[in-house]
């Protein structure tokens, strides 16, 4: 392809899943993956080799990357494997200041002899950019850490786990939509691990083992006679966690209108009830457009968080540095130093963070060698922070970086990324129950559907997969149609209460594009269900 | 500040038809599958980005692989390499041979196509292989003058590519295309944030990109944007400009696909079964069509499996003409396959952005839409936002700027609705940075459901 473009899998139904084809993948054995690779100490030696060179050729600070990329796809629709991908990409990549400029050189070469070449380049390439436009990083202090490790605390490795057995897994689930009455059903399992080598001038010589895993599926049902069809996706999420993912417990599942699923996922039940809500869908009533209260599951909630609280808390989109494509921030460095800029009421904290466990976004150290943290972003209502890394940190007069620094291969350069961004839990512990007990006129919105935001993230709209009508405190039967848009202050300033910490799970994004070239980052964001007064929701549907 | 280079093997990315020719027979030479396909893959290009009115990032990659398909049966395994020698090439159709005893069958395989014939394509330009990190330099340079004099700030991102494909089978299918492409897009903003203007260009001749004019364009929606007054959201008569209706469109033309239509969950899908092939289901103005020898828009003269591309009529005057047919579902509907084509236009008028204007009584010029997002596939519904420049017209003229507009809206009405088509011209995606060729449109009804505080 011309560029690095995004395979979109709208065709396979998977309409808000983005894979990004990664530069100079290559496609492996399944077995391969399972190989260790280059050991840290000969990484070690190559990585020492790049900084001495960077240094004896006059930069102020040097890192490199050492990275072996290794993907799974598994690809089922009804009776049928569509594919199975196994690709691989190893390089090395290393960034320099020089003149107060960066450099950055990559290659998919790993050798003493090429990575001196590459340091050398990338000292070339800043010191032809602090000719052109001095602009002088300033890079906030960090210790060097010496030699140290840390892996995603997997149980069961997907790369090690059979293809025959994954496959097995899906035609099974597949089976079950069938038999449930649908008429198309697509299903996958995406595995990722990302063995990072990184070693700075400050003496971080960090090797760390990272895994994510993403079991999903959309199911199809068609009417023929009006020519109508509904969907309904898996409720499911991407984790930072190894295959033991898709070993679920009772005290995994959350009871109520639909199973839903807390740190592990039952894919032959969820498919079970994914048939049955595609088949309610079909013939539920239409909703009649106006004002609701808005009871959202966390299963929905994640995304609303995401596009509305975690990217315009994003310092770079603050500062314009995202202007011409993803766009700038409703926020600024003004309404954070006010220190009561009310971004939404007393019962909303959010935090960011990049440690807690199962998460998209946990690692021990970030892609410029910081150990990770969390901090708050929004605290009782009132923004407190925003996401920044090193060469950021002085422009919020930190001390130091917040550890969010991320690159989606050794070929990409490394900048802000968005790290976990939660709602916290309730402190008063309230159920679900009891959430929907007061709620007079409202929606009960579950799993993640269509999404649109401005470029400032003020006007949202967002859909879902199942909607369920609730008068008088009870739900009285299902809804289609629905989308609510809001502004992004005045939806956060109208929750007025949040579940208790027993409700609290994870919801994600596999692939979170940024910047140009695009590049792809995982994330996670927790929530307890929550509910939002007086939203405007409008009917979507239409005829042609 | 950010720049970057890729620095691979001393490699001819942009290979000849004799070279790739030579190469690949080789690679097929060693396959004792029952097909095999090779494909040999080669891009050089750079990137420069901006903003704030300096360059952030910077980029050169160079890259070529040569990736082997081996079928035996039902059952196909792929393996890449970027090494060409012939134990290199031994090693990688053999690897593939293994992946593919692996494989789990795939019931829709289709046995590979034989030898086809081609006309060359238009699509490469000299001039734009030929660019250099200065060259991009310069063009970048050139921008930021118009930022600096304007007293805005400029963010922008350039980015040049050639390419060179050749794929050749067992069957003796050979196919070969060589391509270059560079798009350009650039956002002007005041320093208090209360202004913005953008524009995008993609051609695949340098020579056509003038980064002076379209930054300068930018500069002007910018300023005309100050001020923006909010009017009630609703239907309104709009004008897209190109740039906008792109995107609108680039929605609709992945679903002109027969296997959805007929499955019945697109809304190219007919109730009572089948889809709507034969239907009127666009005004008479609209004609949708491909062509890989239209000078301002040429594309690769082969499908990706192998088919020769020519002209062909998608919507013509709103009836729906034809429908894309992988082989697979060409053959269970016994028609014949029809590819996925390799470009876009819409047919459009005489009139100019100004004419169009001119003759608009009320309206709204929308210069730019933001974060589309598909809301319902049945009916195509779309949602996003207006952005960088939206404006209310009076009595044919722009009396002032408004505040940006959410819109639920479909494709597919949005074109039933049709006044007036302008001039077509040559646009990007915002998104996906492809090209098409669309004229601005007059449409009635579009339908806006909220207002934004966006700039």
């Amino acid at each position: 392809m011309r560029r690095k473009e995004f395979l979109q899998l709208s065709a396979m139904g998977f309409g808000a899943l983005m894979m990004p084809e990664f530069l100079f993948s290559r496609n492996i054995d399944p077995l391969a993956a399972i190989n260790d690779g280059m050991d840290a100490a000969t990484k070690k030696q190559i990585a020492d080799v790049a900084l001495n060179t960077a240094k004896t050729k006059g930069a102020s600070y040097a890192d490199v990357r050492i990275g072996r990329y290794l993907n799974q796809f598994i690809t089922t629709r009804e009776k049928k494997v569509q594919n199975v991908a196994n690709t691989e990409s190893f390089g090395v990549g290393v960034r320099v200041i020089v003149n107060g400029c960066w450099g950055f050189a990559a290659s998919p070469k790993v050798t003493k002899d090429e990575v001196g070449k590459i340091a050398e380049r990338a000292v070339a390439v800043a010191k032809a950019n602090a000719r052109i436009k001095p602009n002088v990083v300033q890079l906030v202090p960090q210790k060097g850490y010496g030699e140290v490790s840390w892996k995603t605390p997997i149980e069961k490795n997907p790369f090690e786990v059979p293809v025959k057995e994954k496959v097995d897994l899906l035609l099974n689930v597949n089976g079950i939509a069938l038999a449930g009455g649908v008429n198309f059903v697509n299903s996958a399992i995406l595995a990722v691990n990302e063995q990072k080598y990184f070693a700075s001038t400050d003496g971080s010589y960090i090797d760390q083992d990272i895994h994510r895993v993403y079991p999903f599926f959309n199911v199809t049902k068609t009417d023929k006679t009006t020519g109508k069809f509904e969907t309904r996706r898996s409720l499911s999420s991407p984790v930072g966690m190894g295959f033991e993912y898709l070993t679920c417990g009772p005290e995994n599942k959350v009871q109520g209108i639909v199973t839903r699923y807390k740190d592990r996922y039952d894919m032959l039940e969820d498919m079970k009830n994914a048939a049955n809500d595609v088949t309610q869908k079909l013939s539920a009533k239409t909703v009649e457009p106006g004002k609701y209260d808005l009871v959202l599951d966390p299963s929905h909630l994640w995304l609303t968080i995401h596009e509305s609280v975690a990217h315009p808390t994003e310092l770079d989109r603050v500062l314009g540095y995202e202007a011409n494509f993803a766009g700038t921030s409703f926020l600024s460095l003004e309404k954070l130093h006010s220190k009561n800029f009310q971004f939404g009421s007393k019962q909303v904290n959010i935090v960011a963070d990049k440690l807690q466990k199962g998460s998209l976004g946990a690692v021990g150290y970030d892609d410029e060698g910081v150990a990770t943290k969390q901090w708050d972003l929004i605290k009782e209502g009132v923004l407190v922070n925003f996401q920044a890394i090193r060469d950021q940190a002085h422009i919020l007069g930190l001390k130091e970086s917040q550890g969010c620094c991320y690159a989606q291969s050794w070929s990409d350069v490394q900048f802000q990324r968005m790290p976990n961004v939660s709602l916290q839990p309730g402190k008063d512990n309230k159920s679900v129950d009891d959430i929907i007990k007061d709620v007079q006129k409202g929606i009960y919105i579950i799993g993640d559907g269509s999404f649109s935001i401005d470029q400032q993230r003020y006007n949202f709209q967002f859909g879902g997969q199942t909607f369920y009508e609730i008068k008088d405190g009870k739900i009285v039967g299902m809804l289609k149609d629905v989308a609510y848009q809001a502004n992004t202050q005045e939806f956060w300033n109208s929750c007025v209460a949040v579940a208790g910490k027993d409700d609290y799970r994870l919801g994600g994004a596999f692939n979170d594009g940024k910047g140009q070239p695009a590049q792809s980052n995982a994330v996670s964001h927790g929530a307890s269900t929550a509910r939002f007064n007086g939203v405007n929701v409008i009917n979507t549907a239409r005829k042609i | 500040m950010f720049s970057m280079c890729l620095c691979g093997e001393k490699i001819m990315a942009l290979f000849t038809k004799d070279e790739a020719q030579a190469l690949l027979k080789k690679a097929l030479s060693f396959s004792k599958a029952d097909e095999c396909e090779v494909s040999l893959n080669g891009s050089e290009g750079g990137n420069i980005r901006y903003a704030k009115n300096a360059i952030s990032t910077a980029g050169d990659i160079t890259t070529l692989s040569l990736a082997v398909s081996s079928t035996f049966g039902k059952k196909t395994g792929t393996a890449t390499i970027n090494e060409f020698d012939d134990a290199s090439l031994q090693k990688v159709v053999q690897r593939s041979e293994e992946l593919a005893q692996l494989a789990p069958e795939n019931p829709e395989h289709m046995p590979l196509l034989g030898p086809q014939e081609f006309k060359e394509s238009i699509t490469y330009a000299p001039s734009t292989a030929a660019m250099t990190p200065d060259s991009r330099a310069d063009a970048v340079a050139k921008s930021l003058k118009v930022s600096e004099d304007a007293k805005l700030e400029a963010a922008g991102y350039i980015e040049n590519s050639a390419n060179a494909v050749a794929i050749m089978n067992s069957k003796g299918l050979f196919c070969y295309n060589r391509d270059t492409d560079v798009i350009f897009s650039v956002t002007m903003r005041n320093a208090e944030g209360t202004a913005s203007g953008y524009a995008a260009r993609g051609f695949n001749d340098v020579n056509k990109l003038d980064t002076l004019t379209a930054t300068k364009i930018a500069a002007t929606k910018a300023n005309g944007s100050l001020g923006a007054r909010a009017i009630e959201p609703g239907k309104y008569t709009v004008i897209l400009e190109p740039v906008a209706a792109t995107y609108m469109l680039e929605n609709m033309f992945r679903g002109f696909d027969a296997r959805s239509a007929d499955e019945g969950r697109s809304f190219m899908s007919k109730p009572g079964g089948g889809n709507r092939l034969g239907d009127q289901l666009m005004d008479e103005k609209v004609t949708i069509y491909s062509d890989p020898f239209n000078p301002d828009l040429p594309s690769a003269t082969w499908s990706r499996e192998g088919f020769p591309q020519g002209r062909i009529n998608w919507v013509e005057k709103g009836v729906v003409k034809n429908l894309a047919y992988s082989r697979y579902w060409a053959q269970q509907k016994n028609v014949q396959p029809v590819p996925f084509p390799n470009n876009y236009i819409m047919e459009g008028g005489t009139a100019s952005l100004e004419d169009m204007i001119k003759s608009t009584e009320r309206g709204i010029l929308v210069s730019r839409l933001w974060y589309i997002r598909l809301v319902d596939a049945q009916t195509l519904l779309l949602t996003g936002l207006t952005r960088d420049g939206t404006f209310f017209i009076d009595n044919g003229e722009i009396k002032f700027p408004v505040k940006n507009f959410r819109f639920n809206e479909s494709p597919v009405i949005m074109l039933n609705n049709v006044e007036e088509l302008g001039k077509v011209e040559r646009s990007i995606s915002v998104e996906s940075y492809r090209s098409y060729l669309v004229p601005p449109m007059k449409i009635r009804d579009f339908t806006f459901t909220s207002l934004s505080d966006a700039v």
